[in-house]
């Protein structure tokens, strides 16, 4: 009977000590909030070392691309507590440092020696400081990104192609350096028969309800001399925006998307590409970095078949590219902020942002990208580095969104549905943009 | 036996509980079970719409909680109202309204005219016309989009068949001209069931003996339809034409996943304007301002629309 009852008491304490043990690691559980993409599988892969060392669990929030900002901001300006660390999109920056969403971070890198001259300059300014060129610091770097291009090498390899492009245009076909060179082998492959197969010279961004015909415009518009501001004058946009050079830049390319997309790509955007791409319609493709080592290891166009290039020099010589990518920060409205930051800690480390590299992430540490051993580590590492050496972004601003929308609504209105002029789209750009600061009192 | 029960159960209930129960009237009582309905529907329908009202007249940002939120009077108001974008989108959206409206009427009822012969397997056809307006509109949505794709499409190689266009070339979302007609066309095939589905109840709602007397006196087919089966089942098809109308009058989903609003803006109706003003660009007063606009527009047209129906209904 006695031992009975012992049974019975040492059973009932170790249920109670299971229960409470696990109540406290469902507590210290953390969830990381993120867009639904390849680069967030490589994370939760990488994240389970974390919960190996720390024994807190991660538990994760994707949300596809077309959706992500739009649940993401209505969460934390509802001051939710879904996320404790969010990867928020670069110009998300502006307006969750000024409206408390994030916590800043500067104490914390002081106390454990976290600098940010470790990381690339680029992703610095673009995805952890506000305001822009200062010490503020509101993310840690995480994933790095830029808009570049891939390119069907096989098709480029073949010799009768070669023979007549080379008898068409008097260069060799190969990886474009220019805007120009990049329009000429797309007018080349558009509609052309490889393989018994009718193909199309570029896929390019024309998405019309996020952000993706501002990203790709952009991309081709910063090469060609467009500028945001006056230099020393911010906000002052008038000759800026819709500059000659910037009003050239638009009309390439609409001129790219009229010649030489695919047909109805009329709302094309990341997925929208790398289905073009990995389906064999398009000799080149405009997209993301991030898109690369899943096209890499592709059976169709991967391996061998593919090459990478940067985004190509403007007429001037300028050559820029449109940033993407994102820093990781920890949600003030967040019960768990030191179990976060024990996470941005452990992410700083750069084992830790090695194996981020090799799994699929693209690190923005120093140590990782300038080691001797990077550019050969992939076949996109070196377009990689040439390409986060050029980046330029969108405002960043607190009211980046109505910028985004203006700039969304007049390119599509130009490039896609042929309405009114390059000079128009860009006057008009200017008369929003120039509200939307004006009605925040900047202007 | 029973009033002996409800005795007992009276000297049973204490008197303090028992006085207070005895002294609701049947009205307080009423209000009582029907006040739960209605604190529901004030917080959730009513209370909203104040508050919407209320953020119509102020520079209220819900992506802006920290800042001081000011009144503006009718600023809002007279933006929306001499913004060329949002009456390119009222136009567009009156485009489908109209469109969709007449296709669906004409076809709904003339469905609904040959159903109502009762030919053999009339039973089987009806519900298989049913059945695009019992999908979900996000299935129908995508699925149409893969239908328009221009190189994969089956509407492409369909039409590509008929015309001889190259299929390629029949980029019903793409193109300026073809999109909105791209929208027209799929709400017709979702929703012209249901215009039938009223419209049928019209018909069999007509006496068999008004017919009757019509064959009596030699009136023809043509004749019997305009003056006895139109006239008696027009409020019939008035009606559905006020539910497809306040519909399409706020179609959002349909739009939403076929072109966005592209290409450019010659999709843009106003509730995607709408959702682009609150939810993208977070201008919560500018667009509380811009539904309360909707809002009188839709309820306006309605409450004509209603006493025209009740006029045709009298006669």
């Amino acid at each position: 009977m006695k031992s009975t009852l012992k049974l019975t008491l040492g059973l009932t304490s170790a249920m109670f000590a299971s229960t409470a043990v696990s109540n406290v690691a469902q507590a210290e559980d953390l969830t990381l909030c993120w867009a639904a993409w390849d680069p967030a599988n490589a994370l939760v892969e990488l994240s389970k070392d974390f919960t190996k060392e720390t024994g807190i669990g991660m538990k994760f929030e994707f949300v596809p691309w077309t959706n992500y900002a739009d649940r993401f901001l209505n969460e934390l300006n509802s001051k939710g507590k879904l996320c404790d660390l969010i990867i928020g999109d670069s110009q998300w920056i502006g307006g969750s440092a000024e409206n408390g969403h994030y916590v800043k971070l500067n104490d914390f890198f002081d106390k454990e020696k976290i600098s940010m001259d470790d990381f690339v300059p680029a992703t610095v300014v673009g995805y952890s400081e506000w305001p822009k060129n200062s010490p503020n610091y509101w993310a840690l770097p995480a994933m790095g990104d830029v808009v570049g291009w891939t390119y069907r090498k096989d098709w480029f390899s073949k010799p009768e192609l070669q023979k007549e492009f080379k008898e068409k245009y008097g260069w060799d076909l190969a990886a474009p350096t220019t805007f120009d060179q990049l329009k000429q082998i797309a007018e080349f492959f558009q509609k052309r028969e490889i393989d018994g197969k009718t193909v199309y010279g570029a896929s390019i961004y024309t998405e019309r309800g996020s952000e993706g015909i501002t990203m790709g415009a952009m991309d081709v518009l910063y090469s060609f001399g467009f500028n945001y501001e006056k230099p020393d004058k911010p906000y002052e946009m008038d000759g800026f925006v819709n500059s000659e050079k910037s009003v050239k830049g638009l009309e390439f390319y609409k001129a790219l998307y009229d010649c030489c997309t695919p047909p109805g790509a009329s709302n094309s955007y990341m997925g929208e590409g790398v289905d073009a791409f990995k389906s064999g319609q398009v000799a080149m493709h405009m997209n993301f970095a991030f898109t690369w080592p899943g096209l890499q290891k592709d059976e169709n166009v991967g391996g061998d078949k593919i090459g990478y290039f940067a985004n190509p020099k403007g007429p001037d010589g300028d050559q820029f590219a449109q940033l993407g990518g994102q820093g990781i920060s920890v949600v003030s409205y967040s019960d768990k902020q030191e179990a976060a930051l024990k996470y941005i800690k452990w992410f700083a480390n750069k084992d830790v942002q090695a194996k981020w590299w090799s799994l699929g992430g693209f690190s923005c540490l120093n140590a990782v990208v300038k080691d001797p051993g990077f550019p050969a580590s992939q076949p996109y590492a070196q377009t990689f580095l040439d390409s986060m050496a050029i980046v330029k972004d969108f405002w960043a601003e607190p009211s980046y969104a109505p910028l985004l929308q203006a700039s969304q609504k007049r390119f599509h209105d130009y490039v896609v549905a042929g309405q009114g002029s390059a000079k128009d789209a860009l006057d008009g750009l200017v008369k929003d943009w120039t509200e939307v600061f004006q009605d925040d009192g900047k202007m | 036996m029973l009033n002996r029960t409800a005795d007992s159960v009276a000297r049973a209930t204490p008197e303090p509980l028992a006085r207070k129960v005895r002294g609701i009237s049947d009205k307080g009582l009423a209000w009582l079970f029907i006040s739960p309905t209605i604190l529901l529907l004030l917080a959730i329908n009513i209370f909203p719409l104040f508050w919407a009202i209320y953020l119509s007249f102020t520079n209220y940002r819900a992506n802006r909680p920290n800042e001081v939120v000011r009144n503006v009077g009718l600023a809002n108001y007279k933006r929306i109202l001499g913004d060329q974008d949002i009456w390119i989108a009222m136009q567009t959206t009156a485009h489908f309204v109209f469109w969709t409206i007449l296709l669906q009427t004409l076809i709904g009822f003339t469905l609904a005219w040959l159903i109502d012969r009762k030919f053999r397997g009339h039973a089987f056809w009806t519900t298989i016309i049913l059945v695009p307006m019992m999908l979900s509109p996000a299935v129908v949505g995508n699925f149409w989009r893969f239908l328009y794709e221009p190189q994969i499409g089956l509407f492409a190689y369909a039409v590509s068949f008929v015309t001889g266009i190259p299929a390629t070339q029949i980029g019903m979302l793409s193109n300026v001209s073809l999109a909105p007609w791209s929208i027209v066309i799929v709400d017709t095939w979702m929703w012209t069931p249901y215009v039938m589905l009223i419209c049928l109840a019209g018909l069999r709602s007509i006496p068999e003996y008004i017919y009757e007397a019509a064959e009596v006196d030699r009136a023809s087919n043509w004749r019997q339809f305009w003056s006895i089966t139109l006239p008696m089942a027009l409020p019939f098809i008035m009606l559905a034409v006020l539910f497809r109308g306040i519909e399409n009058f706020k179609m959002f989903d349909m739009v939403n996943l076929l072109t966005g609003g592209g290409p450019g803006s010659t999709t843009e109706v106003a509730s995607i304007t709408l959702k682009r003003q609150a939810f993208e660009s977070w201008r919560t007063g500018y667009s509380s301002a811009f539904a309360i606009i909707l809002f009188v527009a839709v309820f306006g047209l309605a409450n004509i629309y209603v006493k025209a129906l009740n006029k045709v209904k009298q006669r």
